[in-house]
């Protein structure tokens, strides 16, 4: 260790369990003689809290490089706060603002929320201001926002999202986004991780949607201020779309950030989509040896279709305990479960057949590009011929907000990622989650079916 | 601080706590309607400085502050849980709400009489004649706590242009 440091440490203070409070700016040389084995969160905290080494348990200080915010958490709220303050924001350059919540408005009152984000962005100098084009975890991704190594701060939950490209990734809330905003700094407690370790294949008809709900219930979803390391053969050999469920639904284990080590499949889709990869984005992975809290392995090959029922993600099982359960109506949507992928999963399933009497699908796709790249490929016309109703590209009645709300009594199987009381309409409404082929087989079948013997190959236009 | 304790179980999630088809009202109008979907009672027969006192996970699900804004509203003066989502316990410190971890929380039963000192984690049932320990809020923290939340801190750090 170089002197230097023993006058840092000396005007530091203590945190309450008798560890120095790592700050932003401090001399990296201090540190470098660090060799121990490290997580990819350890690694991605330390380059965001400016170079030290931190441990599980260090209280960092950590500088934001992208600001993500919606219009139902984002403008609405910052805009009397930052007048209480007197403050301005930091740095529009690092904001992200989409409005995809309240698409399109269906009321005065959801007009009014979406002109004061439009005219927020516009008066603070937002350029990356995304007006009813998608959902902000698909924006992110889309238009080639998200590099790996850096510190993604979003106003949703769902945030984690972003981790699927090896960027720690968390959500957070409104008043703690205002003072990201205004600081351009945030604090979090360097999360123990949980490494999954997900080998084999995923059978035909099983998705990471499949894995997700398994994991839901296998981990529970009370893992506060954890960090989830997702890895093995089964996620490398996947698409970006499926990792990022993966990553979304970290948001479900009530992870922090979930990650995924990026590889030249990341890299691909970051050039894919004009995004800038950075210097060394192969070089963002957890050392072996790494001191995980706990790691946890998968057989995907093992794994069959699987359904969360009413009203937890955790409540998950095979389909077959819930066979035969009917359904009202089936929804594509989200983040999480609307991106082409999911469609072209749905399109599988459906091509050919029509939607149950007495049934109805519905398909918000998550971005309006996604909406775009479906019609081109042929993916739209099969659900629109199987009778499907095609709504905005928006969080929808996945967020309770927007087309789609169930009545007292009726039950909806979902694509979306949290089947809670009361989340989609009425609170006496029944929610199953499934991945996009489940819930097409139940739009088909007119209740909860074992997608696997429906399934055709994929047909695209030519 | 003291008043009535609250009592509900694991895994109360932001959707019950402010529902999302709600969430274009006004702060007050919303917070009517908190817990109604487990407790239809409780938003009109809590009182300012009440408790709410819960099992695990307390919060979990979406980032919606208007999950804390609505027990604020409604005077709620501290969450006590054996455990909180992260989310909401950032949101409920940052708009001055205390939320203590408590292990011992389950033995608090509806309707007791509790004095609860968060600065100091200490929590007096009157009702039971017992005195729980919560876990202290984290030094880093305890600032803001004291400053009344996030805003009033930036505030008093000199954030105002």
């Amino acid at each position: 260790m170089l002197p230097d440091c023993a006058k840092w440490y000396k005007d530091r203070p203590f945190d309450q369990r008798g560890r120095h409070r790592p700050l932003v700016g401090l001399n990296r040389d201090c540190f470098d003689t660090v060799t121990a084995p490290q997580t990819l969160a350890q690694k991605l905290l330390s380059r965001a809290a400016g170079g030290a080494s931190v441990m599980p348990g260090d209280i960092v200080t950590v500088e934001v490089d992208l600001i993500m915010a919606h219009d139902s958490s984002g403008p609405r709220r910052w805009k009397p706060q930052l007048e209480q303050l007197g403050a301005r924001i930091k740095d529009p350059s690092r904001i992200v603002i989409v409005s995809d919540h309240y698409v399109p408005a269906v009321d005065a009152e959801s007009a009014a929320i979406l002109k004061l984000t439009r005219d927020f962005a516009h008066e603070n100098g937002i350029a990356r201001f995304h007006d009813m084009q998608g959902i902000c975890h698909a924006i992110l991704p889309e238009k080639g926002y998200l590099r790996p190594g850096i510190f993604v701060a979003g106003g949703d939950s769902h945030t984690p999202h972003a981790g699927a490209f090896g960027c720690y990734a968390a959500g957070f809330g409104a008043t703690d986004m205002l003072g990201i905003v205004v600081t351009g700094q945030t604090w979090t407690i360097v999360p123990q991780t949980i490494r999954v370790e997900i080998d084999g294949t995923l059978g035909d008809g099983v998705a990471a949607k499949d894995i997700m709900l398994v994991l839901c219930r296998e981990l529970g979803m009370d893992n506060a201020f954890k960090a989830i390391e997702f890895g093995g053969s089964c996620v490398r050999a996947m698409s970006m779309a499926e990792r990022m469920v993966l990553a979304n639904m970290t948001a479900e284990l009530g992870g922090e950030t979930g990650l995924i080590e990026p590889d030249a499949t990341t890299v691909a889709h970051i050039r894919a989509h004009g995004g800038d990869p950075g210097a060394d984005p192969l070089g963002w992975t957890a050392d072996p040896g790494a001191p995980y809290e706990r790691v946890v392995r998968l057989d995907a090959g093992t794994l069959e279709p699987h359904v969360a029922a009413p009203h937890s993600p955790a409540n998950s099982a095979p389909v077959s305990a819930h066979l035969g359960t009917k359904v009202d109506q089936a929804y594509i949507g989200a983040c999480v479960g609307a991106k082409l992928e999911d469609l072209q999963m749905a399109a599988r399933v459906l091509a050919g057949r029509k939607v149950a009497t007495g049934t109805r699908l519905l398909v918000a796709p998550s971005s309006s590009a996604t909406t775009a790249q479906a019609a081109a490929d042929g993916t739209l016309a099969v659900l629109m011929e199987a009778g499907a109703t095609l709504l905005p590209s928006g969080c929808g009645a996945c967020a309770g907000m927007g087309a789609g709300l169930l009545a007292d009594g009726e039950t909806c199987i979902s694509s979306t990622n949290r089947n809670f009381k009361g989340r989609m309409g009425h609170a006496g409404a029944s929610v199953y989650l499934g991945s996009p082929y489940t819930v097409a087989a139940a739009a088909v079948a007119g209740r909860i079916e074992d997608p696997r013997p429906l399934l055709q190959p994929l047909r695209r236009a030519a | 601080m003291s008043g009535r304790a609250f009592v509900f179980g694991d895994n109360i999630d932001t959707d019950v706590l402010a529902p999302g088809y709600l969430m274009k009202l006004p702060a007050d109008e919303l917070a009517r309607h908190c817990l109604a979907a487990v407790d239809p009672a409780f938003a009109s027969t809590v009182q300012p400085g009440d408790f709410v006192v819960a099992g695990a996970n307390f919060g979990l699900g979406s980032s919606r502050e208007q999950a804390a804004v609505s027990l604020k509203t409604l005077g709620v003066a501290a969450v006590i849980a054996t455990g909180f989502a992260r989310i909401f316990y950032r949101n409920a410190l940052n708009l001055g709400l205390p939320a203590l971890f408590c292990d011992a929380a389950g033995s608090i039963e509806a309707g007791d009489r509790l004095e609860v000192d968060p600065v100091a984690g200490q929590i007096i049932n009157h009702t039971r004649n017992q005195t729980l320990a919560a876990r202290p809020i984290p030094a880093h923290l305890m600032d803001m706590v004291r400053a009344g939340g996030l805003v009033a801190q930036l505030k008093a750090r000199g954030m105002a242009a």
